[in-house]
Formats: structure tokens, sequence, C-alpha cells
């Protein structure tokens, strides 16, 4: 594929004295002037297979191409890529500007480019100024800025940022959320972006890919991942979801007809778009997101429950209801909604088709 | 305070930790100050005097044995510094499951009883036919200098960010390169530690020095011995102090080092 700024092709990697590999088989292209996200929970191997773009490990079988070229062995200083890291890494004994300057040194270009690259970069990550501080004289959030400067200044072909935000208060990480994407559609190069932070992903990302243990579960736009989630494990982590346990009763083309387990056919019957394979007697695990759940007159329904308490959450309200059989369903409702007067009783609820996911139990 | 946890509630521990600090001082503060007796005997006190500090200065024998023992430190300094830094970095790379066996051999001398070094080098020189002399002292004081400037070197590489090194190869940097602008800066204050322990060590290295050093490559340390067999005479006492002063002095820039900070350079 010739447009894969990075192709990663059945990549395996066991640790010394690890019983399960860090990864097992991945493969994955990264699109040139993407900004692509690793997001999984701690130990799904996504840093591992950044370190592995890098160059800091390397892949007991399969290949990673960079542009085209394969990278088995190349070490990490040969390679057109830079790392902004976790800790940010910034060498402490040199000033700001030392610190963007280093690697234009390294790689030989003239004392004027380097000079006004340097000057470049920090109009661009707006550090003006700063140029003769140390890191330790620096807010977090200009340490994060000055390691992104060091790190786009050889202006490599892919960007690789290891939980670059992971340090930073939350309204900074919001704004720098924001300037990543910016700094990203302004420079061209393709970032690879590791996170845990789910939200983080979906705002930043053209597409994310999700892992856990050492596997991939899905990769899409952001969008596909959170409405159409491939698996259980991608609908749990991304986003809130409400799981029902159910049993497949009918299928007419793509679609079915579900019924919450231990409830009968009159309170909790549920109709899916897509069941994928799933047949008649089959039990599944359904999917769906409380946002989509509305809630309707008790006899307008065929899905009812009892409303158990509501928890305002200031922008939004969620109601928690039991449905027969068991499970919990959550509702999430404008802020303002006044549902005091359900507490206790009970209520329909409807959501369309398309808004659940079924998954075979 | 954390009483609870002090030593001192135990009954008669300050006490016990007067006497302890006592017994340890009292010879050395003793030799110091006996050092400026005006006697020739040196038990006896007769007056305050610096005779015997211009007596040390004027003798040739002694100042030669001076400047073998600041031409063995000096060397073995560098060389065994050049070889812990190596060690240090080199260990700190590697992914192997002998890390720790080769971190615990590179330590090991420092638990092996000095006459057992002392006669196995002695042994190894006389197998290989190496003459004894400056030189073998010289090598000699570098080996069992290693493990002394590979501490403080380790300590300050593990007070490091290790993403520091591996920043500087992403940021292209060649091994040499990473070395002479990210390790050895980062790694100075260790090094210098590193190397002022060692040079203590060489400048008061007795045993081995002893078996290893052939006529004409005697060390202050053997030499003092050499003048005790005769009768301690207020002269040596002079020499220690002045000894201790330099181990004292050395051994305070090495403290104030190893106290800097691995990462935060505050100013300048």
């Amino acid at each position: 594929m010739t447009d894969a700024a990075v192709a990663i092709s059945s990549v395996r990697k066991t640790f010394a004295g690890a019983s399960q590999p860090a990864l097992g088989g991945v493969s994955l292209d990264i699109l040139k002037n993407e900004f692509f996200t690793l997001l999984g929970p701690s130990g799904c191997g996504k840093t591992t297979l950044l370190r592995m773009i890098a160059g800091f490990e390397n892949p007991d079988s399969g290949a990673i191409l960079l542009d085209g070229t394969a990278m088995a062995r190349t070490p990490p200083n040969r390679r057109p890529v830079n790392t902004v890291f976790q800790s940010y890494a910034l060498f402490p004994h040199m000033s700001v500007a030392q610190n963007i300057a280093f690697a234009l040194e390294m790689l030989g270009r003239p004392r004027d480019a380097i000079r006004a690259r340097v000057a470049e970069m920090m109009r661009l990550l707006r550090l003006d100024g700063l140029g003769d501080r140390r890191p330790a004289q620096l807010s977090g959030g200009q340490q994060q800025r000055v390691a992104l400067g060091r790190a786009l200044a050889p202006e490599p072909k892919v960007l690789l940022l290891d939980e670059p935000l992971s340090a930073l208060d939350l309204k900074l990480r919001k704004e720098m959320q924001i300037e990543l994407k910016r700094l990203q559609t302004e420079t061209g190069i393709t970032f690879v972006f590791v996170t845990h932070d789910q939200e983080e992903a979906l705002t930043m990302s053209d597409r994310v890919a999700v892992m856990r243990g050492g596997a991939v579960m899905q990769i899409g736009r952001p969008a596909d991942i959170y409405e159409r989630p491939a698996n259980l494990f991608v609908a749990e982590f991304i986003g809130e979801a409400n799981l029902l346990p159910a049993i497949c009763v009918d299928r007419t083309g793509h679609g079915g007809t579900f019924r919450l387990a231990g409830a009968s056919d009159d309170d909790g019957a549920i109709a899916v778009a897509d069941a994928g394979t799933l047949a008649p007697g089959q039990t599944a695990t359904l999917v769906v997101r409380p946002e989509r759940v509305a809630l309707v007159p008790a006899q307008t329904t065929r899905l009812r429950g009892q409303a158990r308490e509501a928890v305002y959450r200031g922008s939004d309200l969620m109601l928690h209801a039991s449905l027969p059989g068991g499970a919990m369903l959550r509702a999430r409702l404008p802020g303002d909604a006044d549902v005091t007067a359900l507490i206790g009783q009970v209520t329909g609820f409807a959501f369309p088709g398309d808004a659940v996911r079924a998954f075979a139990a | 305070m954390m009483r609870d946890q002090s030593l001192l509630r135990i009954p008669g521990a300050s006490v016990i930790a007067a006497l302890a600090l006592v017994f340890l001082y009292l010879p050395i503060v003793t030799l110091v100050a006996l050092s400026f007796n005006a006697s020739d005997l040196t038990t006896i006190w007769t007056g305050f005097s610096v005779r015997w500090y211009a007596a040390v200065l004027d003798n040739g024998d002694m100042l030669r044995a001076a400047k073998n023992s600041l031409i063995t430190a000096s060397i073995a300094t560098v060389l065994a510094t050049a070889a812990a830094t190596a060690a240090t970095l080199g260990v700190a790379r590697t992914r192997s499951a002998y890390r720790g066996v080769v971190e615990g051999l590179l330590g090991l001398p420092l638990l092996v009883p000095e006459i057992v070094t002392a006669v196995a080098l002695l042994l190894l020189f006389v197998l290989v036919g190496a003459p004894l002399g400056l030189l073998s002292v010289i090598l000699a004081h570098t080996v069992f200098c290693i493990p002394f400037a590979y501490y403080p070197i380790r300590s300050r590489l593990a007070g490091l960010d290790p993403a520091l090194i591996e920043a500087a190869s992403d940021l292209y940097a060649s091994a040499w390169q990473r070395f002479l602008r990210i390790e050895l800066p980062l790694l100075g204050p260790g090094i210098l530690a590193g190397a002022l322990l060692a040079f203590i060590s060489s400048l008061g290295d007795f045993v081995i020095t002893y078996f290893v050093a052939g006529p004409g490559a005697t060390t202050l340390p053997v030499y003092i011995f050499g003048m005790i067999r005769i009768g301690v005479t207020p002269e040596v006492n002079a020499l220690s102090a002045i000894l201790l002063l330099t181990s004292i002095a050395v051994i305070g820039v090495a403290f104030l080092l190893g106290r800097r900070p691995a990462s935060q350079h505050k100013g300048g």
C-alpha cells in the first residue's frame, strides 16, 4: 500500500519472562497525514507497538515499514520518526532552544538553518521569549510544548506521542488536545498517539485502533467505533453502554427480535436492526448507549422497567431502571428533566433498532 | 518528630551512641593533637609546635613516597573511573538475564578480604612475569578502584529518566554523540564523585600496595608503615594528619556532588 506512512504486519513480541505475548500478531496501516490513535487499557501493547515504530524495541517476528521501507533492525537514530515522551524527557542541562536544536545539530544541518528552524518552532508552539530557560524553569504545559517542538523540528515523517497529556491537569489537557490537532493539521505530519483515555482518542483522532491483550480489537473512525463497536470489549471500553443479556427469538432479514433473559415477550422485547449471525434460541448481549434510550409511556412499548434512581451530573441526568429479569438500564436525559415522580414507578423505554448492537454471549 | 520510631527512646541509647563516637574519633583526634607536640617523644605533651610538619616537608624519602602515591592515585583514578563509567552504561543497556550477576561481580571486590586480592594480584604479576614497580601498583590500584567508582555513577544513572537516553537516540544522535552530549554531562556529578572515592581509596591503600610494590615504588602508607617499624615519631603523626585532611577534603567534595539532584538544574 503506497499511502501508508507506517505499515505494520503480523508483528509479534513476547518479553523475556512474560507468559503472555505483549503483541500477538498485530497488523495495521497508518495513512499519511493521519492522526492515528492506539487506544487501550494498560498492558494492551499500545506502548510496545509505539516503541517498535520508534526502534526502541524489536519485534520477534513480523515487519514494520516506514514510508515503504522495512525498518526491521534499523536503530532509532536512523529512523525518520521522532517521539514525544510521556515524561517529556527534556534534556535538563540544555536550554529550551538547545533542546529544540538538538536533532538538527545531530543531522548536521547548517547553523543558520538551525537557528531559523528553532525560531519557527518557538513561534509555532508559542514559546517566544523562553529560549534561554532551562526545562526545570518551565510549567508543565510549557515543557509539553518544548517536547513537541523538539520532536517536530527535524520534520519527521511520523510523530509518535506516548501519552503526552497524562501529566497535565484537566483544563490544560483539553487545551492541548485542540492544540495537537491544530499542529497536526498545520504541519501535515502523520501523528501516532498512544492513550488509555477514550475521550482523548475520540476528540483528536482521524482513526483509532482499540487494543486489548496484545491484539487489535477494532480500527475505525471515532464515530464508527462509538456507534458500531465490533465487539463487547470495544462497546464497554468506549463511552458508556448498557449491556443487556438476551435471547434471540426471531430473525427477519438482517434484523431480529430479542427477549431479555428472564423476561416475557410482553415486557422485555427488543428489536435489533442488525443481528449479525445470531440464530433464534441463541443467547446474546445487547449493547445500547444511554443517550439513545428514550422514556415513553408504559403502554406504548414492549420494554418496561422500574425507575430506581436519578443521578444528576450537571450537563445531563442518568436515570437507572431495573428491567424484568434483573438487568439494569441507564437512560441519559437532559439535565433539567424532572423525573422525581417516576422513581419507583414502572415506565416504558424505547430505542431505535439501529441503536442496538447484538453480540453472541 | 517521629518519636515512636526513634532508637533514642531505648534507655541509655544516647549514652552508648556518644561512647561509640568517642571510641571512633578519640584516636584520630589524639593523633592530630599530638602532631602539634613540640616533644620528640610522641606521647608526652610539652608544648605546641608545627616543627614536625616542617620536618615532613623536608624529608626527601617521604616526598618521593608522596609523589608515588599521587601518581598512582591519579592514573588509577582516571582508568578506574573510565572503566566504571563504561560498565555503568553497558550494564544499564543490556537486557541480559545475567545483568544481576554482572552487577554483583562488579561489587564483589568490595567484600573480598583485601589480603586475598593482594595475594592474588601478586601471584598474577609473578605468573605473567610482570616486574614489580610503580606500574604494577598502578594496575593493582586501577582494579580495586573500579567498584568504588562504579557505585556513585550507577546511583546517578538510576536517578535519571531512562527516556533521556532514548530521546537522544530518537533525535538522531549516534552512540558517541549521545555519550558526549547527553550521558557524560548528566552523569557528570556521579562520575566526579566516583573518581574522588577511587582517588581516596587509592591514596589510603596499604595492604595491596605492600604486596605488589617493588623497590622504588613506595607509596605514602607503605612509607609510614616503614617509619613505624623504627619507632613512632611525631613526624608520623604530622604525615598522617596531612593525609587525613586530604581525605576529608576529597570526601567532602564527593559528598556534596552526590547530593545534587539528578534532573533539577535550577538557574544558570
